[in-house]
């Protein structure tokens, strides 16, 4: 699937959801089956700082794609976290680096996304695309040379 | 809750007087405990200012105009409320600052330029971060050390460790009146008698403080005082520091500009007398009516009849909460003012914070601009329920609901 029929597919599954709870339930399900990411790459180098939770991202490349794992303290920015890896990990760089991720808004969870949150989540999704970017670019410089 | 204060308390007519109260959230009306951060506004302070915009607005101290003397009279007579307000014996060493942050930063750069290499300051484990970092700066910039008095696992102060701090090393304590955290009241009197006892000058961080009751600034015995209006029902952006007159006049000025002169010439400039030495600029002037309107509506409340009402609320809230299994109370002090700072279980707080704030109760979470207490604590932060005297143990209730059911979605 692509970046946007993985989108595509979460707002769907999130359509079912008509009250906020049953939602954030589900972020709370989400939060607790996401893979938990190799503690050795829980800390200072891949903690992403926010002033209410904090996020660990680890992103590495595959052949032309990138793997993420990630973590959080919070459980609900860990559920958030699960949709973000789920819709750009195993993806190409350079799909990676152009993205728009509209998804959050159409599921009605833009909030956390917002700077007063200052969870994590806005600079994890930052670096998610800088590491797409860096990647492709690398990609590139090896085709040209 | 018992009701004796809460019966004769007029709290129906008092919410009638804050418009956002009305306010519904997430489809649900709004419980606002908040407060600690920054307080609602009743629409008696929202008219002063209004009113101060359509017919009084000028510059003060400026104009020989009837409508400047006008302005000036109503600036002047709101410092002479905010005096009163705090007991000041005299309203000349009540200083206009923008709010509690200024006030510390105003005695660190201009009182503390006196300090050397060596000289102590001692402030203690559960300040705010305002007044935490103005003293590391002047520290860096004078080369006197800063001193921090424990915090014991209650939440009060170890009274016993700064006894121990106190030499003839030190020159300034400023310690927190009521902890953001916390909600501990610290003995406040004792702390400036002992820091005379060495010759040390004290300030009093006064921001939880002045919006839950009588704060008598002579009784206290601090040489400075400071706090915010828009945490005690004023507009942002206006606070008082007040100072003892000769301490005031002892200090170099904070800014430089109009207002706080004499006579300027490039030969040499001569400085205004207090307060306005320390009042460079143009002032906030609808800021300090309105700050003024916020004291009288406050005392017109009856600031002892507040402060009952708010412990009664608080101890309600207390018992209440503790119900819930798992939940501890941050803060134990025995005496305190309108904070329920918690954690349940191992749950984050920022979990617990945005499922209240989806049934419509706004709380506070993290570390409250208090990292090192919360380090102190060994915990990331706290889901803080503030209060303030327009808060209902309906409030109460629906924050208790609301915590069951997050509680229960986290589990
Ligand atoms: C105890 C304490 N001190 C200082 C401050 C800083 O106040 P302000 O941001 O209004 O300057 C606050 C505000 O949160 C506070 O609670």
């Amino acid at each position: 699937m692509t970046i946007a029929e993985r989108q595509a597919e979460i707002i769907d599954e999130f359509e079912m959801f008509d009250d906020w709870m049953d939602k954030y339930e589900h972020i709370i399900e989400l939060g607790k089956d996401l893979p938990l990411i190799d503690s050795a790459f829980k800390d200072e180098e891949h903690k992403i700082r926010g002033c209410q939770s904090q996020v660990w991202l680890h992103a590495a490349p595959e052949g032309e794609k990138l793997r993420f794992t990630a973590d959080s303290d919070a459980i609900i920015t860990k559920g958030l976290i699960s949709l973000m890896v789920r819709v750009l990990d195993d993806q190409p760089a350079t799909e990676i680096a152009k993205t728009e991720l509209g998804f959050i808004e159409k599921i009605g969870l833009h909030e956390h996304l917002s700077p007063t949150r200052s969870n994590g989540l806005r600079s994890m999704v930052k670096q998610m695309k800088l590491y797409g970017i860096a990647q492709a670019a690398q990609q590139n410089a090896q085709a040209n040379g | 809750m018992q009701k004796t204060a809460a019966k004769s308390f007029p709290i129906e007519r008092i919410r009638a007087d804050f418009p956002i109260l009305q306010t519904e959230m997430n489809g649900k009306p709004l419980v606002f405990l908040d407060s600690a951060a920054s307080s609602q506004k009743p629409q008696q302070v929202l008219d002063t200012i209004e009113q101060y915009y359509e017919h009084d607005n000028a510059n003060v101290h400026r104009g020989v105009y009837a409508l400047s003397q006008r302005a000036t009279d109503a600036f002047e007579a709101a410092r002479k409320t905010m005096a009163a307000y705090i007991n000041a014996p005299d309203e000349h060493e009540v200083i206009w600052v923008r709010g509690c942050t200024e006030g510390i930063n105003l005695v660190a750069s201009t009182y503390g330029q006196r300090f050397k290499t060596g000289d102590e300051i001692i402030v203690s484990h559960m300040e705010h971060h305002s007044n935490i970092v103005p003293w590391q700066m002047l520290c860096e910039r004078t080369g006197a050390v800063l001193k921090v008095i424990p915090v014991l696992d209650n939440g009060e102060l170890d009274m016993t460790a700064y006894k121990e701090l106190l030499s003839e090393r030190t020159v300034f304590v400023s310690v927190v009146h009521v902890s953001n955290a916390l909600g501990t009241v610290n003995p406040v009197v004792e702390i400036c008698n002992m820091a005379h006892e060495v010759g040390a000058s004290v300030l009093i961080d006064g921001a939880q403080a002045t919006p839950h009751g009588k704060v008598d600034v002579q009784a206290i015995g601090c040489d400075f005082y400071t706090f915010s209006g828009h945490k005690m029902c004023g507009p942002t952006g206006q606070g008082i520091l007040w100072g003892k007159r000769a301490l005031l006049e002892s200090m170099p000025p904070y800014h430089g500009g109009g207002e706080m002169i004499d006579k300027v010439s490039f030969e040499g400039t001569t400085y205004n007398v207090i307060p306005f030495k320390f009042e460079a600029g143009t002032p906030n002037m609808a800021g300090a009516i309105g700050l003024a309107a916020a004291a009288d509506y406050m005392t017109s409340l009856d600031l002892d009849s507040i402060e009952q009402y708010e412990a009664d609320l608080l101890a309600y809230a207390t018992a209440e909460m503790s119900k819930i299994e798992g939940l501890r109370v941050i803060g134990t002090a025995s005496e305190k003012h309108s904070v329920l700072s918690f954690l349940v279980g191992d749950m984050h707080p920022y979990d617990l914070g945005t499922l209240l704030d989806k049934q419509g109760v706004a709380v506070r979470t993290g570390h409250h601009c208090c990292q090192p207490l919360m380090e102190r604590f060994g915990i990331p932060g706290t889901v803080r329920a503030s209060f303030a005297f327009y808060n209902t143990t309906e409030d109460v209730d629906r924050l208790v609901s609301a915590t069951t059911r997050a509680v229960k979605m986290l589990s």
